[in-house]
C-alpha cells in the first residue's frame, strides 16, 4: 500500500464532517428543493416546473443581462483603476501609506452602509451630489431612479467600494516585480510608456487575474449593495439575478428560489471556470 | 424523616408557585410603533386583572422578512404565545387549520364582524384570529385648504378628480397627487383602492378570478385601476422627486399642501397624528372615485389579527386573552392608546365623539348600505408579490397599463400553484 498523503485517515475525519455537513448536504438538498414547491410546512413535488416557471419569468431575461452588464462593467474599471492607483501609490509619492489607507478604506465600511450613505447623496432634488451640481448650474439626473442610470449608478458605487481590494493585490503584484527590469529596459532606450506596458502589465498579470476573477465573481453574485440603494428598481430596472431570487424567497416562492440559486450557480460556474482556465494558461505561457 | 419532609415541602411549594405564580407568555409583535404601543397597552391592561400572568413582547420586522420569520417559527414550532399578522391571502400561506388556535368557541366570538371573520377562516371552515385594529379604507388624502381656495368639490367620479387636478396643477405650486417610490409598496394604493369600484361592475370577479377564469388583462373593469394610475403619470400630475420620496414624505407633503392628494390607506392617520400633529385637520379623506357619480364607496382592508400557535404551552389563557382583546374593553384600550383610526369590527365597540376630521371623512361609507366592499386580497387567496415593482413601472412611465395588467397576471399565477389551487 502506498501512502500518497503525509497525514493519516483518521487526521481528516473533522475537517470531512464539517465539509459535509455545511457544504455536500445543503448543495444535494438544494438541487431536490429545487424540484419541489416547498414551505416550512411541507415539499410537493414539482418536477422541473420551477425552472420553467423561471425561465419563463418575464424580469429574467432582464435580470441575466443586467447581472452580466453590472460583473463585466465593474471588474473592467476595478481592474483598470486598481492597476492605475497601484502604479501611483508604489511611486514614492508623498504619504504614500496614508494614501494607501484612504483607498482602501471603503472596502472595510459596510456595504449596506455604503448603499444607504449613497441613497441619501444620489437623491434627485435634496440630494448633495444634485444640490452640488445645481450650484454649478447643472440640472442633476435622477441617479437612481432614472430607470436608464440606476443599475450604473449602483455600479459607480460598487467600483468606488471595491477598487482598494485591487489596488491592494496591485501594490503586492507590483513589489514582486524587481528593478533590474526596469533598469535593463531604459537601458534599451524604453520609454515610461513602454515600461509601463512592456513591463509592469506583462509582469503584474498573476494580480491582474486575481483581480479579474474576483472582481467578476462578486459582481455576479453583488446583492447587498443593489438591495440597499434601489431594491432592483425602479420597477425591475436594476434588478440582478441575485435580487430575483431573493425577491421569489420573500414572496414565499421558496422552491422557485432554490432552483433560481442553482441556475446562479451553474452560470457564475459556466462563466468563471472557463475564464479562470484560460486566464492561468496564458499566465503559464506568458 | 426530616429531610423527607423538606423535599415534599419543597416540591409542594414548587406546585403552588407554578398554579398561582407568574406564568410569562410571550408575544411577537411587528416592529411599528403603533402595534407595539397597543401589543404593551392590552397586556398590561390584562396583567392588572390577572396579576399573575406577564407578558414579553418581542417585535419583528414586517413585509417579507417578517412572513418568513413567522413561518418559520410556525413550522419549526418555536411560535410564541400570541402574535400578529395579516388577515386574508397572507393567512392562507400559514395554513391555520394546522398551526393555529380556533376562536369559534371564545365567548365573545358572536360579537366578531362576520364579513371580518371570513378573512381569517381556514379551509376547514373555522376562525383563526380576533381584530388587533380597527378596520381600514383606501382612498385618497386630499389637502382641505387647497380645495377651499380652489373651490373645488370632493370628486364622486374619477373625471372630476382629473379636472380638480388640473385646476391644482394650472393654478398652484403644489403637485396635484404624491407619490413616494422609494417605500414601493405605496405605489400600489391606485390599483388596490380601486377594486370597489371593480366589484360594483362585476360583483362575481373575486370568484372567476380565484378559478383562474377572470384575468385582469381581459378584464377591463379591473384593468382600470392601472389605467388611473398611468392616466396620472401621463398628466404629469405628480411630485418631482416621486421615485425617491417616502411614505412619510407623502403624509408630510399632503398635511403641508406642497401636494394636494395622497392615494393612502387610512392607517396613515397615526403617521398623521405622530408627524404632523398641527396639521391633521388640514387633510380629508375620499374614497377613490369611479366611473359612475351614483356608485361611490370605499374599499376596505381588515385589521391585521391576533393569533395564537397550536404549540402554545398555555392555550386557556391564551384564548382568555383573545377574548379579552376581541371585546369593547379591549376597543377601548386601543383608542386611548393611539386614537381612532378608523371603525371597530367587534359589536358594541364605539368610538369617541371626537375624532380627526379624516377619520369622520371615513364614517359615512360604513353608514350608508353597501358603499364598502373588501379589497382583493380579502376575497382571494391570491396575490401576486409583484404587483407593487409593476406598479412603480406604470407609475414611472417606463411601462403602460395593458402590459402591466398582463405581467401582474403572470405573477399572481405563481402564487395559486404555490398554494396548490384548482385549476392553475
Amino acid at each position: 500500500m502506498t501512502r500518497k498523503s503525509a497525514y493519516p485517515y483518521w487526521f481528516f475525519i473533522p475537517a470531512g464532517v464539517i465539509f459535509a455537513i455545511l457544504f455536500i448536504v445543503p448543495t444535494v438538498a438544494s438541487f431536490y428543493f429545487s424540484l419541489t414547491y416547498w414551505d416550512p410546512f411541507e415539499a410537493r413535488f414539482a418536477g422541473w416546473d420551477n425552472y420553467v416557471q423561471f425561465f419563463s419569468e418575464p424580469f429574467l431575461v432582464r435580470g441575466v443581462l443586467n447581472t452580466l452588464f453590472f460583473a463585466f462593467l465593474t471588474s473592467a474599471l476595478k481592474t483598470g483603476l486598481g492597476l492605475l492607483l497601484a502604479v501611483l501609490l508604489t511611486s514614492g509619492i508623498f504619504a504614500q501609506g496614508f494614501l494607501r489607507s484612504v483607498v482602501f478604506f471603503p472596502v472595510l465600511v459596510s456595504t449596506i452602509g455604503v448603499g444607504l450613505l449613497f441613497q441619501e447623496l444620489m437623491h434627485p432634488t435634496q440630494g448633495a451630489i444634485n444640490v452640488a451640481l445645481a450650484a454649478i448650474g447643472i440640472d442633476g439626473p435622477g441617479w437612481l431612479v432614472n430607470p436608464k442610470l440606476a443599475l450604473f449608478s449602483v455600479a459607480l458605487v460598487d467600483v468606488w467600494r471595491g477598487v482598494g481590494l485591487a489596488t491592494l493585490i496591485y501594490i503586492a503584484g507590483l513589489s514582486t516585480i524587481g528593478p533590474e527590469y526596469y533598469e535593463a529596459a531604459r537601458i534599451d532606450g524604453a520609454t515610461r510608456w513602454q515600461q509601463f506596458w512592456r513591463v509592469t502589465v506583462p509582469l503584474v498579470r498573476p494580480a491582474t487575474n486575481t483581480v479579474i476573477v474576483l472582481s467578476l465573481i462578486g459582481g455576479l453574485r453583488l446583492f447587498d449593495l443593489i438591495w440597499a440603494m434601489t431594491r432592483g428598481g425602479p420597477g425591475f430596472s436594476s434588478d440582478v439575478l441575485a435580487s430575483v431570487i431573493y425577491k421569489q424567497y420573500q414572496a414565499g416562492f421558496w422552491g422557485l428560489s432554490t432552483a433560481g440559486n442553482v441556475i446562479l450557480f451553474l452560470m457564475i460556474a459556466a462563466i468563471v471556470a472557463p475564464l479562470a482556465w484560460w486566464l492561468n494558461r496564458r499566465e503559464l505561457e506568458a | 424523616m426530616i429531610t423527607r419532609m423538606t423535599t415534599s415541602t419543597a416540591i409542594a411549594l414548587v406546585l403552588t408557585a407554578n398554579g398561582a405564580m407568574a406564568q410569562e407568555l410571550t408575544f411577537l409583535v411587528d416592529a411599528s410603533a403603533d402595534s407595539v404601543a397597543v401589543a404593551e397597552a392590552l397586556t398590561k391592561a390584562y396583567s392588572e386583572k390577572h396579576p399573575e400572568i406577564t407578558f414579553d413582547i418581542e417585535t419583528r420586522p414586517g413585509g417579507g422578512e417578517g412572513d418568513n420569520i413567522i413561518k418559520t417559527r410556525l413550522a419549526t414550532g418555536e411560535m410564541a404565545d400570541l402574535f400578529n399578522y395579516n388577515s386574508g391571502s397572507l393567512l392562507q400561506a400559514l395554513r391555520p387549520h394546522r398551526t393555529l388556535l380556533p376562536v369559534d368557541d371564545l365567548p365573545n366570538f358572536g360579537l366578531i364582524n362576520e364579513a371580518y371573520a371570513s378573512t381569517v377562516q381556514g379551509s376547514d371552515g373555522k376562525t383563526y384570529g380576533v381584530p388587533f385594529e380597527t378596520a381600514q379604507g383606501g382612498g385618497i388624502y386630499y389637502h382641505k385648504p387647497t380645495y377651499e381656495r380652489l373651490g373645488l368639490e370632493v370628486p364622486l367620479t374619477w373625471e372630476q378628480f382629473m379636472a380638480n387636478n388640473a385646476k391644482i396643477a394650472a393654478e398652484t405650486d403644489a403637485a396635484p397627487i404624491a407619490q413616494t417610490y422609494r417605500d414601493t409598496w405605496t405605489s400600489q394604493l391606485l390599483v388596490l383602492a380601486d377594486f370597489y369600484n371593480v366589484l360594483q361592475q362585476k360583483p362575481d370577479f373575486a370568484d372567476l378570478y380565484t378559478q383562474n377564469e377572470a384575468k385582469f388583462a381581459d378584464t377591463p373593469e379591473a384593468q382600470r385601476g392601472f389605467e388611473k394610475l398611468q392616466e396620472a403619470y401621463d398628466a404629469g400630475y405628480f411630485n418631482k422627486d416621486f421615485g425617491a420620496a417616502t411614505y412619510n414624505d407623502g403624509v408630510a407633503m399632503v398635511a403641508k399642501g406642497e401636494a394636494a392628494h395622497y392615494p393612502m390607506l387610512t392607517f396613515a392617520v397615526g403617521v398623521f397624528q405622530q408627524n404632523v400633529p398641527d396639521l391633521m385637520e388640514d387633510v380629508g379623506f375620499f374614497a377613490q372615485p369611479g366611473d359612475d357619480p351614483d356608485v361611490n364607496g370605499l374599499t376596505l382592508w381588515m385589521p391585521a389579527s391576533l393569533y395564537a400557535p397550536k404549540t402554545t404551552e398555555y392555550p386557556k389563557i391564551v384564548k382568555d386573552f383573545q377574548n379579552f382583546v376581541a371585546s369593547t374593553q379591549g376597543c377601548d384600550i386601543i383608542t386611548a392608546t393611539i386614537g381612532a383610526t378608523g371603525p371597530y369590527l367587534i359589536d358594541g365597540c364605539k368610538l369617541p365623539d371626537e375624532v380627526p376630521g379624516m377619520v369622520a371623512d371615513m364614517l359615512p361609507y360604513f353608514e350608508g348600505e353597501g358603499r364598502t366592499a373588501p379589497a382583493l386580497e380579502f376575497l382571494s387567496p391570491v396575490k401576486g408579490p409583484a404587483l407593487e415593482q409593476l406598479t412603480v413601472e406604470v407609475g414611472s412611465g417606463i411601462r403602460d397599463a395593458v402590459s402591466a395588467a398582463e405581467l401582474y397576471d403572470a405573477d399572481v399565477a405563481k402564487q395559486a400553484k404555490q398554494l396548490g389551487l384548482p385549476n392553475w
